[in-house]
């Protein structure tokens, strides 16, 4: 009668399986956003150059079409077996690290000129000055965004479960399929994605708040 | 801060140490691009037979097909996310209560559900023999409820006075806002609004997983309906057609760059928005969209 009671051990699997693929797919995104921001100021031409297509690429690529990539050509390539969870976290974070990079090559803008001619006129080199001096400082006006770039990824991860990634999507699916009513279908799996999305925001206003300073 | 504040004008000794790490990194490319090509080559996945199937007149216009699929849902997903967008920030704006509180659940539901997750309850429950129109009617939702965040921003970045003006001289709300508040929110706002379309666009690639014949879908049945010395040619299809997707794309975002400029070097009026990042979606938090006190800090289209 009720889907939810129903079937609520599958609709807690899909739950958590959405919460993992956020969470493994945010660390990629955010690891790889910030080598990719470190590229994009970087002295050498290359890795400029690298990190400019990877972003132009990737901003302008449907993810569905990255899922497909890694779904049909990456396995042909690299290790050949890799789980769908795996292949489909490495395309929501590749695809994120996009945003990722431009949120935080944006806060590094926002660092005051001083701080970095400081730093390098004692002695410091390109990678102490980003990483002791310029970072930590943009994290404060870098979280707002991230906030909002980590929140799209949930969003993004349904995508996954058409992918054969255990998730909510793919209850939704599911339930329909065994011929559920699809509006309370839909409604129990806009709840989920509600309570991962505020936890998320309210988290990145914790630390919004943690890092506030007197001005 | 321009990217050289961060290091010193390179000495001979930096420039010998980045050219070696500039050869490393291309090497390091280069040595990806080439281990791709020779296990694609293995499998076979690179021989002249794979590719050659893009020659035949059928296969082409299923391609021209389904270019044409994905237009006609973005054009309708286009046209229904802009009117949609109006009316609800017309209804955001209100000065009735019931409408501006059922404008504002309307645009925070929709806004934070997966785009997919409604395109499918909209199919399965509503539409199921007509993908088209249900993608169409998924997108215009919620890329609806962002374009109207994004023109709420542009109303409330008019300056006061051009409302006040405007009421002085005795026009009534609705002139106020056609003929004073909306072609100036626009103006400041197009850039952002055509980012937005640029996501709706790459949207419609959700139309794959309703199986809407647009290009992903017609990639996948021309892949598995093909065969090739026995297999199916997965990766020339997806190369091809995810090319092709792409490149209309980055047309559409080269787009909004340009009319940033251009409106930038204008310098009447009030400031033009920049051109979002496009990120996957759409504003992604309801939290983003609280700041819209001016075209900065519009939401920025993310994700």
């Amino acid at each position: 009668m009720n889907v939810l009671l129903d079937h609520f051990a599958e609709f807690r699997d899909g739950f958590i399986g959405t919460v993992e693929i956020t969470a493994v797919s945010s660390v990629i995104a955010l690891v790889l956003g910030l080598l990719l921001a470190g590229f994009r100021v970087s002295p050498v031409p290359p890795l400029r150059f690298f990190g400019t297509a990877w972003v132009t690429l990737l901003r302008n690529t449907p993810l569905t079409l990255l899922f497909l990539v890694f779904f049909f050509v990456v396995p042909e390539i690299f290790f050949p077996g890799m789980s769908p969870f795996l292949l489909g976290s490495l395309a929501l974070g590749f695809y994120t690290a996009s945003f990722v990079c431009e949120a935080v090559r944006s806060g590094i803008s926002t660092v005051p000129l001083g701080q970095a001619e400081a730093a390098r006129s004692i002695g410091m080199s390109f990678t102490q000055t980003l990483s002791l001096i310029v970072l930590p400082q943009a994290t404060r006006t870098v979280i707002p965004p991230l906030s909002s770039i980590f929140i799209a990824l949930t969003k993004n991860s349904a995508i996954a479960g058409a992918f054969s990634v255990a998730e909510l999507f793919g209850w939704q699916k599911l339930m329909s399929e065994d011929g559920y009513d699809i509006v309370p279908v839909f409604l129990w799996v806009a709840l989920g994605y509600l309570i991962v999305t505020f936890a998320m925001s309210g988290l990145f206003r914790l630390l919004e708040r943690r890092m506030e300073v007197a001005r | 801060m321009s990217a050289s504040v961060l290091y010193d004008a390179p000495g001979p000794k930096a420039v010998v140490r980045n050219r070696i790490y500039a050869v490393v990194g291309s090497l390091a490319l280069l040595a990806l691009v080439v281990v791709a090509v020779v296990r694609l080559s293995a499998k076979g996945d690179l021989d002249y037979a794979m590719w050659d199937i893009f020659n035949y007149a059928g296969i082409r216009q299923n391609i021209a097909e389904a270019v044409l699929a994905t237009l006609k849902a973005f054009g309708l997903a286009a046209v229904g996310s802009l009117v949609l967008g109006v009316v609800l920030v017309v209804g955001r704006l209100s000065d009735h209560k019931p409408v501006r509180w059922v404008a504002t659940a309307f645009i925070e539901l929709f806004r934070s559900i997966p785009l997919l997750i409604t395109i499918y309850a909209v199919w399965i429950g509503f539409l199921a023999d007509y993908s088209m129109w249900a993608l169409a009617l998924g997108l215009s939702i919620y890329n609806g409820c962002v374009q109207a965040e994004v023109l709420r921003a542009g109303v409330n970045a008019v300056p006061r006075g051009q409302r006040e003006a405007a009421y002085a001289l005795g026009m009534s709300k609705t002139q106020v806002m056609v003929s004073v508040l909306m072609p100036q929110a626009v103006r400041a706002m197009l850039p952002t609004i055509i980012s937005q379309l640029v996501v709706t666009l790459k949207d419609t690639s959700l139309g794959f997983i309703i199986l809407y014949p647009e290009l992903l879908q017609t990639a996948r049945l021309i892949a598995s309906n093909t065969q090739v010395n026995g297999q199916y040619p997965y990766v020339s299809t997806i190369v091809v057609i995810g090319t092709i997707y792409v490149a209309m794309c980055l047309l559409l975002s080269a787009l909004a760059t340009w009319i940033e400029k251009r409106g930038r070097r204008a310098k009447t009026g009030i400031a033009v928005s920049a051109a979002a990042p496009v990120s996957g979606d759409g504003p992604g938090s309801a939290p983003a969209s609280d700041g819209a006190d001016g075209p900065d800090v519009a939401p920025a289209a993310t994700n």
